[in-house]
């Protein structure tokens, strides 16, 4: 069954492979997640606040965000995020947006609806018993959130934090539809270079595999060490 | 999309203009893009009618294929579910193998390796007539699509039978029903009632994610939108109808599925009033 | 006394005046060359695998017939706007996304294998024609096809964006042919295609076939079709429309370049030598039509203009 593949095409390319692809795999998943769960948090506090206009535009974002395919959203942004440059900056031109940048400004804006769900969760489960002591202290709105709120509710939802980083980890090939070079549009052109789909795609599938799985065991081992009752 | 905005500043033109648009259209200097809303109406170039046609092809074929992947993914989902909560240590050491499989890694991947591993791996004539069935992606992509949201289905339906009480397990055996009556009569039932709100979010999730499907050629709604602006230059109004399309088609499923609850609700159980 | 004064002041408004308005009006710069002065910046998009007009090799840079055109480009742009420092940067693009990345700014030039034709000159612009080519289809010499007809009813893969996937679209709506068409991502996906028997022919510009066959694993195995879906056609290095200064200085390098001895030389390189990254010799000899283009430059996206006297 495996007479004809040649498996050493993946040993000639896995400098270009994880050099090239996998650093933009990666980096593209880290800052996604770090600015989806700030912009996330920002979007459940506005939901959960006590203003009716900002609760709607809040609830109408995530609502949109979660309706949509993330490939469409990955095109919508591709084609728009120069034209909304141009039109924030006042420039004469459209601004110019490479491929990481105009893929960064998606995955953030498409995950934070998704982060903003689990930190909403998080912030109301703490009791409310926290708030009203920040506030008998003396605290304002912002110091309550910022000292008191925001910590356990994160550590609270740490794991489901991070599972939905490892899903955005294996969202990030969805840029292959814009032939935007992430690890498996780097493997992806090797095997159409060299007519080798079957070992370059194994390979690929094996790298994410193992990868997620190191991670979500990861996560496990994480909730079941601060899992605490209340 | 944003209307048009008028801006007197000497601004240097970049533009795309829609092709044949000789008609209505806002010039926007800002935004230096051409619109013509009337596109939907003017024939495609595969013959088939208008482009609006060609998007409303798209959408009934993303809809086919997210029902066919969802049943594939009930009935898979809910066995491997089950699978997890016997006490059987193999059943439950498979059971978790397959969900593990299948959730680590990513949709399109997995797509890849149905549509492009599996023919070149079995023997030549059975690989030819995979490759060369006419709607080869429509089946991969419902079969691929299928697994992936099994697993999924698998985990709610694992959590939904551990959520139940435990007494009613006990009563069952009290009761003297065998292990496959259990589950028939007592367990699943009231599992899908509880599991029912998460379902219909997969559900939801299956027609988002047939838009994977594009890149092994599966013409769905996504694709058509994607046809639609290679074919007449006009981006925005194309994917706006491809937006719009997949709004209503959530909204008509939240709406469906709120009637299904309200319909199998048991009184005074759960959600049931 | 006050009329010499008077003079003097009037010869001196008049001469500020003058120079004042040569200093605008040199630095009147619009459109593209303006962007490129002040990022000192020129974006250049690329092809992944339009051999040997534009395509990545074996280190993964772009190299190819329309990349050399395009450095010419480069250089001319560089002159005219006196700059010591011009960064070129590549940027991949594919047959769908050319166009829109050339409108949003992301890409100055498209320097590739783009088809010149009213329907696209209504986005943007061609420079100079640097080659001719025709819309024709392989198979597999086993597949015995060897007209249009012949596909009737069956799979044909071909490169979305592209003119030749409107072609065969509008050919297979007009003759009825049922052919059921498999949309691909990139050129070296459309071949790739016939070659793991998904489909039984790509229709593509002859060239990029040739290109393909001669690379391919069994070259001999296969044969482009003599049936072709269009005329030959001119290809163009895009630029944005409306842009006429900048048009103006491609115009020029390019038509330098073509009527030039260099010209010939940068042709011979790429399409009678052995170019990377397999070392094959396409053995592709100048036609009469391109030769006359090339005596005459000109960036007339009709077919007709090309006929050979």
């Amino acid at each position: 069954m495996f007479a004809n593949f040649d498996f050493d095409v993946i040993r000639r390319s896995l400098g270009y492979l994880f050099l090239d692809g996998m650093t933009f795999t990666l980096t593209l998943t880290g800052l996604a997640t770090l600015g989806g769960i700030i912009f996330g948090t920002l979007i459940a506090m506005m939901r959960l606040s006590g203003s009716w206009l900002l609760s709607r535009i809040a609830g109408l974002y995530v609502d949109l965000m979660r309706s949509l395919p993330l490939v469409l959203v990955i095109f919508w942004f591709y084609f728009l995020v120069p034209y909304i440059g141009q039109w924030l900056t006042g420039a004469a031109r459209p601004v110019r947006v490479g491929a990481f940048a105009s893929s960064l400004i998606t995955f953030t804006l498409f995950e934070a609806a998704y982060f903003s769900e689990i930190m909403r969760a998080g912030i109301q489960s703490i009791s409310k018993g926290q708030p009203a002591a920040a506030q008998a202290l003396g605290l304002t709105y912002a110091q309550t959130m910022r000292y008191v709120v925001l910590p356990q509710a994160f550590r609270n939802m740490l794991p489901v934090l991070l599972t939905q980083t490892i899903v955005l980890f294996q969202d990030t090939s969805l840029v292959y539809v814009l032939s935007i070079p992430d690890f498996l549009g780097a493997a992806s052109k090797v095997a159409q270079r060299d007519g080798r789909l079957v070992e370059m795609y194994l390979f690929a599938a094996l790298v994410y595999f193992v990868i997620s799985c190191v991670a979500s065991f990861g996560v496990r081992r994480l909730q079941a060490r601060i899992a605490y009752v209340h | 999309m944003r209307p048009s905005r008028r801006d007197d500043a000497c601004i240097d033109r970049a533009n795309t203009n829609g092709a044949g648009s000789s008609v209505a259209g806002a010039r926007t200097a800002t935004l230096n893009y051409h619109w013509n809303w009337h596109v939907f109406w003017e024939p495609s170039p595969n013959g088939t009618g208008t482009y609006l046609d060609m998007l409303l092809s798209g959408l009934v074929l993303t809809i086919e294929t997210a029902l066919c992947a969802w049943i594939i993914a009930l009935v898979l989902g809910a066995i491997v579910g089950v699978l997890r909560t016997l006490p059987s240590k193999a059943a439950s050491w498979f059971g978790f193998a397959y969900v593990e499989f299948f959730r680590n890694m990513p949709l399109l991947v997995q797509l890849f390796l149905w549509f492009f591993v599996l023919p070149e791996l079995l023997p030549r004539p059975w690989g030819l007539w995979l490759k060369q069935l006419t709607n080869a992606p429509f089946y991969t992509a419902a079969i691929g699509i299928g697994l992936f949201m099994s697993a999924r289905v698998a985990e709610q339906t694992r959590s939904g039978i551990n959520a139940l009480p435990r007494g009613q397990r006990a009563a069952a055996t009290a009761l003297g029903l065998t292990t496959p009556q259990t589950y028939r009569y007592v367990l699943l039932p009231m599992a899908f009632r509880i599991i029912l709100p998460p379902l219909t979010s997969e559900f939801l999730s299956t027609i988002k994610n047939t838009s994977v499907a594009i890149t092994i050629g599966l013409i769905e709604l996504t694709a058509e939108a994607r046809a639609m602006q290679e074919f007449s230059f006009q981006v925005f109004e194309a994917f706006t109808a491809a937006t719009i399309l997949y709004l209503l088609v959530n909204i008509v499923v939240v709406v469906v599925m709120r009637f299904v609850e309200r319909g199998v609700a048991v009184p005074g159980y759960i959600g049931g009033k | 006394m006050k009329c010499l004064r008077m003079l003097g002041l009037a010869s001196g408004l008049a001469l500020a005046a003058v120079l004042c308005t040569a200093q605008g009006e040199a630095e009147e710069l619009s459109g593209t060359l303006r962007k490129i002065k002040d990022t000192g910046v020129i974006n250049i998009g690329y092809r992944d695998s339009s051999i040997p007009f534009s395509y990545l090799d074996d280190n993964q840079k772009p190299i190819g017939f329309a990349i050399d055109i395009c450095l010419a480009i480069v250089e001319a742009v560089k002159k005219q706007l006196k700059l010591d420092k011009l960064t070129v940067e590549f940027n991949p693009v594919t047959s769908s996304t050319r166009i829109p990345l050339l409108a949003n700014g992301t890409i100055d030039l498209e320097c590739g294998s783009t088809t010149n034709n009213p329907d696209r000159l209504k986005q943007v612009a061609f420079t100079n024609t640097h080659f001719l080519t025709a819309t024709r289809f392989i198979s597999r010499k086993s597949s015995k096809l060897n007209s249009i007809e012949d596909l009737k009813g069956k799979s044909v893969a071909s490169t979305s964006g592209t003119t030749n996937i409107r072609q065969l679209t509008e050919a297979n709506a007009a003759r009825n042919l049922g052919i059921n068409i498999i949309p691909a991502k990139e050129h070296a996906e459309s071949f790739l295609m016939v070659e793991t028997d998904r489909a039984v022919a790509a229709v593509l510009d002859d060239i990029l076939l040739a290109s393909f066959a001669a690379g391919s694993k069994e070259p001999e195995a296969y044969v482009i079709s003599t049936d072709a879906f269009s005329k030959p056609e001119p290809y163009g290095i895009m630029l944005r429309k409306d842009d006429p200064a900048f048009k103006k200085v491609a115009d020029d390098a390019t038509a330098a370049l073509y009527q030039g001895a260099e010209g010939q030389k940068l042709y011979d390189k790429w399409f009678m030598q052995k170019i990377p990254p397999k070392n094959l010799n396409l053995n592709v000899p100048i036609g009469a039509e391109l030769k006359k283009a090339f005596a005459k430059p000109t960036d007339s996206p009709d077919p007709d203009s090309y006929k050979a006297m």
